[in-house]
C-alpha cells in the first residue's frame, strides 16, 4: 500500500540538480494497527463493572445501654438454617410454631411484606414497625446472611440486626432438619 | 468506437484521523485502566440489589474464601505508604525488623494471606514465585489481640496518621463461606468498635428472583 513515487525526476534541460520532491505521506497502516491491538487489550482487561457495596451496621456490643422494652409480637425471628431454608416465627421462641421457609421472592419477601402489614395494623403508630431478628445459625452461609438482610432493604423494614442464635431456637432448626 | 478510460486511483487512504481516534480511545483506556488484582480466594461474592459502589481508596479489605478445603482470611488495603507504614507498626508489635527493601516489596503487595512469622519468607519471594507459595491464611481467633485485628488496627492508624482519614472496612466473602467464618471477623471488628462496614456483592443482573 506504500505508494509509489511516480512523479518524473530526472534532470531537467539545461537546469541545476535539483533534489527530488519526496512525498510527506507516512504510511499509518501499521501505526493504526498497533493503536487497535492495544486498545482492545486494555478495553478486555479493564473492569467496567466496579463491585458494589452493602452497608451493614451491627449494634454496640460494648455499651450495655437501658433497653426500651418492645411488645414481643412486634419482633420477627428469622433463623437461618441449612440446605438453603429459613425458618421464620413471630414473637417469642417457642410459643408459635416457626414456619420453614425459603429464600427470595415467594417466601421471605412475602412473608415479610405480610407480617409488616399485620403488624402495622394491630399495633398503635408510631411504634407500629416490626422489628426483625436475624439469627444465623452455623450451617448457614454467607449467601443466606447477604439474601436475608438483601430483603430487608427490598420490604423495607426499618429495624433488624444480627442476633446470636440460641440453642433453643437450634433445636428447633434440628428438629426441622435444617441443621 | 474508442475505449472508455477508467482513470486509475490511488488506493492510499488517508489513515490520519483513524490514527488520531485510535490514539485517543487507547490513551484514554490506558489512564482509566486498573489492573485487576489477583485474588487468591477466587471468591464468587453473593448478589444483591445494593447500588452502591466500594470506595476505591483508603479502604482496608478482608476477603474469606475456600482455598484448597480450607477457609482462609486474606488482607488488603489501599495505598502504598499505608502499607508500608502498616508493615512498620507490625514489626515493631511482633518484633521482627523488616528491611527497606522488604518494606518496599511490601508496599506493592496488593493482598497477602501469611502470618506475621513467614511474611519475611514470602516477601523474598519473586513476584511470580509467590503464586506457588502456599498462603495459609492470616491468623485470626476470638481473643482482641489476633494478628487480623492487628492488621486492621494499625493499618487504620497509619491511614489516619498519613491521610486523617477513616479507613472504610469491606468484606469480601465467597458464597458458599459458612457463618462462623464471618460471625469471627465481624467479632474482629467488633472488638475494635466498627460497627459499620461494607459486604462487597454483586448487583443481582435479573430485575426478578
Amino acid at each position: 500500500m506504500a505508494e509509489l513515487d511516480t512523479s518524473g525526476g530526472g534532470k531537467h534541460k539545461g537546469g541545476k540538480v535539483r533534489s527530488k520532491k519526496q512525498s510527506t505521506r507516512v504510511d499509518l497502516t501499521a501505526m493504526v494497527d498497533l493503536a487497535f491491538l492495544l486498545i482492545t487489550f486494555f478495553m478486555l482487561t479493564t473492569t467496567l463493572s466496579k463491585k458494589k457495596a452493602m452497608d451493614l451496621a451491627m449494634p454496640d456490643n460494648s455499651v450495655i445501654k437501658s433497653q426500651l422494652p418492645v411488645a414481643a409480637t412486634r419482633s420477627m425471628t428469622i433463623l437461618l438454617g441449612s440446605h438453603n431454608k429459613l425458618e421464620w416465627y413471630m414473637g417469642e421462641a417457642g410459643k408459635s410454631a416457626p414456619t420453614v421457609d425459603n429464600y427470595g421472592k415467594d417466601g421471605l419477601r412475602k412473608a415479610l411484606i405480610e407480617n409488616g402489614k399485620k403488624v402495622a395494623e394491630t399495633h398503635a403508630a408510631p411504634d407500629n414497625f416490626m422489628i426483625v431478628l436475624i439469627k444465623p445459625s452455623d450451617k448457614s452461609t454467607y449467601e443466606n446472611l447477604v439474601n436475608t438482610l438483601d430483603e430487608m432493604s427490598i420490604t423495607g423494614v426499618q429495624s433488624y440486626a444480627i442476633v446470636k442464635i440460641t440453642p433453643l431456637e437450634l433445636g428447633d432448626l434440628q428438629k426441622n432438619g435444617l441443621y | 468506437m474508442p475505449r472508455v478510460k477508467v482513470a486509475r486511483k490511488s488506493t492510499f487512504i488517508d489513515m490520519t484521523a483513524m490514527c488520531d481516534v485510535a490514539f485517543l480511545l487507547l490513551t484514554f483506556f490506558i489512564l482509566t485502566a486498573k489492573p485487576k488484582v489477583d485474588d487468591p480466594t477466587k471468591a464468587e461474592v453473593p448478589f444483591s440489589s445494593k447500588t452502591k459502589l466500594v470506595p476505591e481508596d483508603n479502604l482496608a479489605m478482608i476477603t474469606i474464601g475456600n482455598v484448597d478445603g480450607k477457609d482462609r482470611i486474606f488482607y488488603s488495603v489501599t495505598g502504598s505508604d499505608v502499607r508500608a507504614a502498616t508493615l512498620k507498626a507490625m514489626g515493631d508489635k511482633y518484633k521482627i525488623v523488616f528491611t527497606p527493601e522488604e518494606i518496599a516489596k511490601f508496599s506493592l503487595l496488593e493482598v497477602f494471606g501469611v502470618p506475621i512469622a513467614n511474611l519475611k519468607q514470602f516477601l523474598d519471594l519473586r513476584p511470580d514465585e509467590r503464586k506457588g507459595f502456599p498462603q495459609p491464611g492470616i491468623p485470626t481467633d476470638t481473643t482482641a489481640t489476633n494478628e487480623l485485628s492487628n492488621w486492621i488496627y494499625l493499618s487504620r492508624q497509619a491511614d489516619k496518621g498519613l491521610h486523617d482519614k477513616a479507613l472504610d472496612i469491606a468484606i469480601k466473602g465467597d458464597r458458599k463461606e459458612q457463618y462462623p467464618m464471618i460471625n469471627e471477623v465481624i467479632g474482629v471488628l467488633g472488638h475494635q468498635k466498627i460497627f459499620k462496614f461494607d459486604l462487597i456483592t454483586d448487583l443481582r443482573a435479573a430485575p426478578k428472583k
